[in-house]
């Protein structure tokens, strides 16, 4: 598997920090996914065979846990929050409206493999919904006087190199080591 | 006005010009209370923490002094420190504040805390989805190694504590103890069935362990700044400090609002700092301590004796006064204070499908009640938002519920039960109404199979 040296750098320094290997799973299935996009089975042994766990063990994680996939997704990762408060503001038409901008239903891809669309639950910026998350970035307030803008931002982070852009952190925000 | 706030935990949340970085937190006085704490014996700060009365913010509000107290200290294992920044209990985004713009507080009141329960190693179990959250923390611990306050031999005091942040990835379950600690060890996060796997005794790695949410690891640095004692005067009998309120939905000024117990009512809160309902509006339901705790309805009448005081009471929601206690005595909880308000534009139906979509995604399935039921009161709730709603679904709805709570290994079997326990209690008639009305056009229904909100 074709691992960037920085993503073998940040694998290796994990390891001192913690008592025990296999707490590692979540952590290497963080760093593999932003590295490759998505879990491969390849991956996922490979993860398995560096903390010596079975496979199935590193499968189990990978399948219980939301944020990670098995598939690659579109350049542009868009989380829309569906729950209660954010609800209340709207999230559904604003679902409904990204949907329709960006070409793209949501649970799927856009054609042109640009934009991935996902409801997920409750980011915990309840105060501020409708809230978005954009890749690494979130978006708060994102009611219909917001929208133009928000989409203006979407587009924009898609004519972007893809790993960049979806791992960027926000403004003022320091890189994540690990 | 008369409601005020008291800002403890939040003294520097939004405060103009104040940064997360270490020398802003400095110039503020931080690490003054973990230096005077490193001197004092460990078991005289557990005593500190015991005397406060602090109750736990991560929903339970279990004695937090009380919980160190159990910790085996006899096994010879090393003890672990924990900190639970899971937060994803919808209507939740108090403990973000705190990561996002404070996050030395909370390191201060850790490494406090680490201190004195001894503990040889401490986590910060953070939400994978707070990702620059987790950036912040990491640089913040960053800077404080490098001063000698975590690591090795801090502050010159022989005691050495590190802080790892570890990712969660999306699981709301993750936010229980023991589904966190399963996730923790690089598993699944299902939670453990209690006993024999108190935390305390069998945490981390089969070792005693501490699981403390954020705004209560930072509340002990200003229980040590303090005292106790004193700290036991703020707030009411059995509900010591301050609470803050993060309050959305249908308000003109949602937000957080730090608030001593028991010293203002909802009705303050929600009138006074939250500008009352939108224009043309009005209020109709609150949740008011995340979304799993029992809904109350405006207009409704509590009565009862007070806990603490022995004083009969008759109050509206508007009447009741911010505090765990009260709060209980109305048949609901305080939780995390996550207050969510609905006007008279909402249809409760779709509330409860929305709710229900949450906690059937959120199920770990290990129990067949919680795994079946909450599966079968989303589909229900869903099918019923969208015009094919029986009348006999109402009554069922609440049988299922009933059959859930009470028989499942954690309490996400409550967190399913309680709300819709509560909507059959105060919005059955609404229920009726929309159900009997179904085939005339009136009220809202979704063609395309989820509810409107
Ligand atoms: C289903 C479920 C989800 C929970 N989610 C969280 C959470 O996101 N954050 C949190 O601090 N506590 C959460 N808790 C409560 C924790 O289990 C635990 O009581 C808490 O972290 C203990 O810390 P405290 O004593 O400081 O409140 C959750 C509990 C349950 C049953
Ligand atoms: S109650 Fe639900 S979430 Fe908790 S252990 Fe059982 S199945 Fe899992
Ligand atoms: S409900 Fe959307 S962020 Fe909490």
């Amino acid at each position: 598997m074709d691992l960037a040296p920085e993503t073998l750098q940040k694998i290796e320094s994990l390891f001192p920090k913690y008592p025990d290997k296999r707490s590692l799973t979540l952590p290497l299935c963080h760093l593999v996914q932003e590295d490759q996009g998505y879990l491969s089975d390849e991956a996922m042994k490979w993860i398995a065979a560096k903390l010596e766990i079975e496979p199935m063990k590193v499968l189990e994680v990978v399948s219980f846990y939301p944020m990670f996939r098995r598939k690659p997704i579109g350049k542009v990762h868009v989380k829309v929050c569906r729950t209660l408060s954010c609800a209340l503001n709207g999230a559904y038409k604003t679902c409904e409206k990204l949907e329709e901008a960006l070409a793209c239903k949501r649970g799927g891809t856009s054609e042109d493999g640009n934009y991935t669309i996902e409801f997920v639950e409750c980011i915990a910026d309840c105060g501020k919904g409708p809230v978005v998350q954009v890749d690494d970035r979130l978006y708060e307030n994102c009611g219909p006087e917001q929208l133009e803008e928000l989409i203006a931002r979407i587009k924009e982070a898609a004519s972007a190199d893809p790993v960049t852009a979806r791992t960027a952190p926000e403004p003022g925000t320091p890189a994540y080591k690990g | 006005m008369a409601i005020q706030e008291r800002r403890i935990i939040y003294k520097h949340v939004d405060e103009p010009g104040y940064t997360a970085d270490i020398d802003c937190y400095l110039r503020n006085g931080g690490y003054e209370v973990l230096k005077k704490a490193l001197q004092a014996k460990p078991e005289d700060l557990c005593k500190e923490v015991f005397d406060s009365g602090l109750t736990g913010r991560g929903g339970a509000g279990f004695p937090t002094g009380m919980k160190w107290k159990f910790l085996d200290r006899k096994s010879g294992k090393p003890i672990y420190l924990v900190c639970n920044a899971d937060e994803s209990e919808p209507g939740t985004f108090k403990d973000r504040q705190i990561i996002y713009q404070d996050p030395h507080q909370l390191i201060e009141g850790m490494a406090i805390s680490a201190y004195a329960i001894q503990a040889k190693q401490a986590f910060i179990y953070i939400r994978g989805e707070f990702i620059n959250g987790a950036r912040i923390l990491e640089t913040a611990i960053e800077e404080a190694r490098a001063k000698g306050f975590i690591g090795e031999d801090i502050c010159g005091s022989g005691y050495s504590c590190d802080i790892v942040v570890h990712r969660g990835a999306g699981a709301y379950i993750c936010g229980e103890e023991t589904g966190l600690i399963e996730s923790l060890e690089g598993k699944r996060g299902y939670p453990r069935i209690k006993p024999p796997y108190f935390p305390a005794v069998l945490g981390l790695y089969q070792c005693p362990t501490i699981v403390n949410n954020v705004e209560t690891l930072s509340q002990v640095k200003h229980i040590i700044e303090m005292g106790g004692t004193e700290f036991a005067k703020i707030g009411v009998k059995g509900d010591t400090g301050t609470h803050i309120f993060g309050v959305s939905g249908h308000v003109q000024r949602p937000g957080y609002y730090e608030i001593e117990a028991g010293s203002a009512t909802f009705g303050e809160l929600l009138y006074d700092l939250c500008g009352g309902p939108l224009p043309g509006r009005k209020f109709k339901a609150l949740i008011p301590g995340g979304s799993s705790t029992k809904i109350l309805r405006f207009g409704e009448r509590f009565t009862g004796k007070h806990p603490n005081t022995g004083e009969p009471f008759d109050w509206g929601v508007e009447d009741i006064p911010l505090d765990a206690i009260s709060l209980r005595a109305c048949g609901t909880f305080l939780g995390t204070g996550g207050s969510i308000v609905m006007d008279d534009s909402t249809d409760m139906m779709e509330v409860i499908a929305n709710l229900m979509a949450f906690y059937g995604h959120e199920s770990c399935g290990q129990c067949t009640p919680c795994r079946e039921g909450s599966l079968w009161l989303n589909k229900m709730t869903t099918r019923m938002t969208c015009g094919h709603a029986r009348p006999e679904d109402v009554d069922l709805m609440k049988n299922i519920a009933d059959q859930i709570e009470g028989r499942t290994i954690c309490a996400h079997g409550e967190a399913v039960a309680w709300p819709v326990q509560s909507h059959y209690n105060k919005f059955k008639d609404e229920y009726l109404d929309k159900i009997a009305h179904q085939g005339d056009g009136r009220g809202r229904y979704n063609p395309n199979g989820y509810p409107l909100i």
